[in-house]
């Protein structure tokens, strides 16, 4: 019987997330609505576990984002994330 | 891309398992006992631990640990069905029945809905149909293996309901809520089923 | 038709205009076994459109009856050359990978997705010092970066010094071992070794799990600004991040992919 936590991270939640988005997220930045602290999506934990993308705060361990694949569409519940802040790069004139 | 899937010649076809009578649809076996939980760990201290069934009217009753210990318990051998599609066989519990635990709370003035809600510490929760927590069909869990249930695997005490899939059966249990209408739970809010039938395949909503 | 189409280091997925990823139905051009449990799948991907060190691929299996299952394996190759890699060890208890190293030949289809990640990724734009901390197949990803670094100008490298930290359980568990011995050389890799469960007589690598002793003797000091990349199973990674931020490095200068629990 396996012991360890098997929690995973971020990165796990690239693909549904890029399909999502149509770019890649891990790089996003997420602020917590619990506690306001900020970090890479790539970096939080994921406890999904193959149910879906469970990605919590790494200080008070919110829930940010819940995503689950189901058939034909996919279903974010963002509610505990305050605010996405997503790199588009710059334009160059 | 094409329109018609790309398939994987020899992919699940020779997948022949060895109880198939045993094995729900979509579904393969493992020895093993993988760990998946929504949330970290949490660590209630017994002390603090209750386990209550309530209703919306205000009524409920609760145990305390040692109150739990002292109820008749059980030891279920039963097969379990997660939706990631591993399925494990013959596992072993010790617990108290719902049976149990719902006639006393019936008696102590609990109204029962069609409906339950499950929570947990860290604060997941699931929603289950009334008649699939009763008639046998669940436990409490605190025992598992022979040995007190591991806090990875759900200790102190788990929901145990090995007929639907196991996200029905809540690890960190802390008890059952009475609701008077369906009301949907941690994964049924994201699009997972109600009710959860391996044998029927009710992963999603709305799968039959 | 040549997949080659490479995206160069600096162009970055955030940067490019969002594009829909699509599975492709790759070619295995060759097979290579690195270990008894560990295969690299060499594939054809059409329209490759390249990817950078670190990134991974989603590969997705669909039975006849309609029966799907898919998984994500990090990339192995470079983006210096136009096949791209996948290197898999095969679980017992597995449903995905005793499929890809048991049935798939030269001359198969594997359909997969990708790039995909953009988190857990470094190129020599990047710099450095550069800290690579792996365990089990967790070194894949790494091995796509190393492969990269040594693809680089030498005066690239030397503005970048580059060390691995490899650990696994017996020395025969060790993927891309000679591969490895030969970058410590050509490309001035500083490649360590620890063995978890046993060693042979003449080992002169470590012979224990990774501790914080370990890692202030590998890593690099922090007031150097360290890039640090940590793979592997989850018990190791988070054992290994959190020591490299108590030894003084910058936390977001730590990336960490965790695997699960076998890595």
């Amino acid at each position: 019987m396996q012991t360890e936590e098997m929690r995973l991270d971020g990165n796990a939640a690239a693909g549904i997330l890029r399909e999502l988005f149509a770019r890649d997220m891990t790089t996003a930045m997420a602020t917590c609505r619990g506690c306001g602290s900020s970090e890479p999506l790539g970096k939080l934990l994921d406890y999904g576990h193959g149910m879906g993308a469970i990605l919590r705060c790494l200080k008070c361990e919110a829930v940010l984002l819940r995503v689950v694949h189901v058939r034909d569409t996919i279903r974010l519940d963002a509610s505990g994330t305050a605010v996405l802040s997503i790199g588009v790069g710059t334009v160059v004139g | 891309m094409s329109d018609s899937p790309f398939i994987a010649r020899g992919f699940h076809a020779k997948r022949a398992p060895a109880k198939p009578d045993r094995l729900p649809p979509g579904q393969y076996e493992t020895r093993d006992f993988p760990v998946l939980s929504a949330g970290p760990t949490p660590h209630t201290p017994l002390a603090k631990w209750s386990f209550t069934i309530e209703d919306w009217a205000g009524h409920s009753l609760r145990w305390s640990w040692d109150e739990f210990q002292a109820l008749p318990h059980q030891t279920p051998t039963v097969d379990i069905h997660c939706v990631t599609k591993w399925s494990k066989f013959d596992t072993k519990w010790e617990g108290v029945s719902l049976d149990t635990l719902l006639d006393a709370a019936r008696a102590a003035g609990v109204v029962e809905g069609d409906h339950v809600m499950a929570f947990s510490d860290g604060g997941y929760t699931t929603n289950l149909p009334l008649a699939d927590v009763r008639g046998g069909k669940a436990w409490v869990a605190y025992g598992y293996d022979g040995a007190p249930l591991p806090a990875e695997h759900g200790g102190p005490a788990r929901l145990l309901v090995p007929h639907l899939y196991f996200w029905k059966s809540a690890k960190w249990v802390r008890g059952l809520r009475m609701l008077q209408g369906d009301e949907p739970g941690f994964w049924e809010q994201l699009g997972y089923h109600d009710r959860g039938d391996p044998w029927r395949e009710q992963r999603y909503q709305g799968d039959p | 038709m040549s997949s080659a189409t490479k995206a160069t280091p600096e162009v970055t997925s955030a940067r490019s205009t969002p594009v829909r990823l699509e599975w492709r139905v790759a070619k295995v051009k060759a097979v290579r076994d690195e270990t008894r449990h560990v295969r690299t799948l060499v594939l054809d991907v059409p329209e490759w459109p390249g990817h950078r060190p670190g990134q991974h691929v989603d590969v997705r299996l669909v039975a006849e009856d309609g029966y799907q299952a898919q998984r994500s394996y990090s990339i192995a190759s470079p983006p210096e050359v136009p096949s791209v890699e996948l290197t898999i060890e095969r679980l017992d208890d597995g449903e995905v990978s005793p499929y890809l190293c048991d049935m798939l030949a030269p001359g198969a289809g594997l359909e997969v997705r990708g790039p995909i990640g953009g988190y857990f990724v470094w190129d020599v734009s990047l710099g450095g010092p550069l800290l690579l901390v792996a365990g089990g197949s967790g070194i894949v990803p790494l091995m796509a970066m190393l492969r990269h670094y040594a693809a680089a100008d030498a005066a690239s490298r030397a503005t970048v010094p580059a060390r691995l930290l490899y650990s696994a359980r017996s020395a025969d568990d060790v993927i891309y071992r000679d591969e490895l011995a030969r970058l410590a050389t050509a490309a001035e890799i500083d490649v360590r070794f620890t063995l978890t469960r046993g060693a042979p007589p003449q080992w002169s690598g470590y012979r224990r799990r990774i501790d914080r002793a370990m890692l202030a003797e590998v890593g690099w000091p922090p007031p150097t600004g360290a890039q640090s990349y940590v793979c592997g199973p989850t018990p190791l990674v988070e054992s290994v991040a959190n020591i490299l931020v108590e030894l003084g490095h910058d936390p977001s200068h730590v990336r960490t992919e965790r695997f699960g629990p076998t890595g």
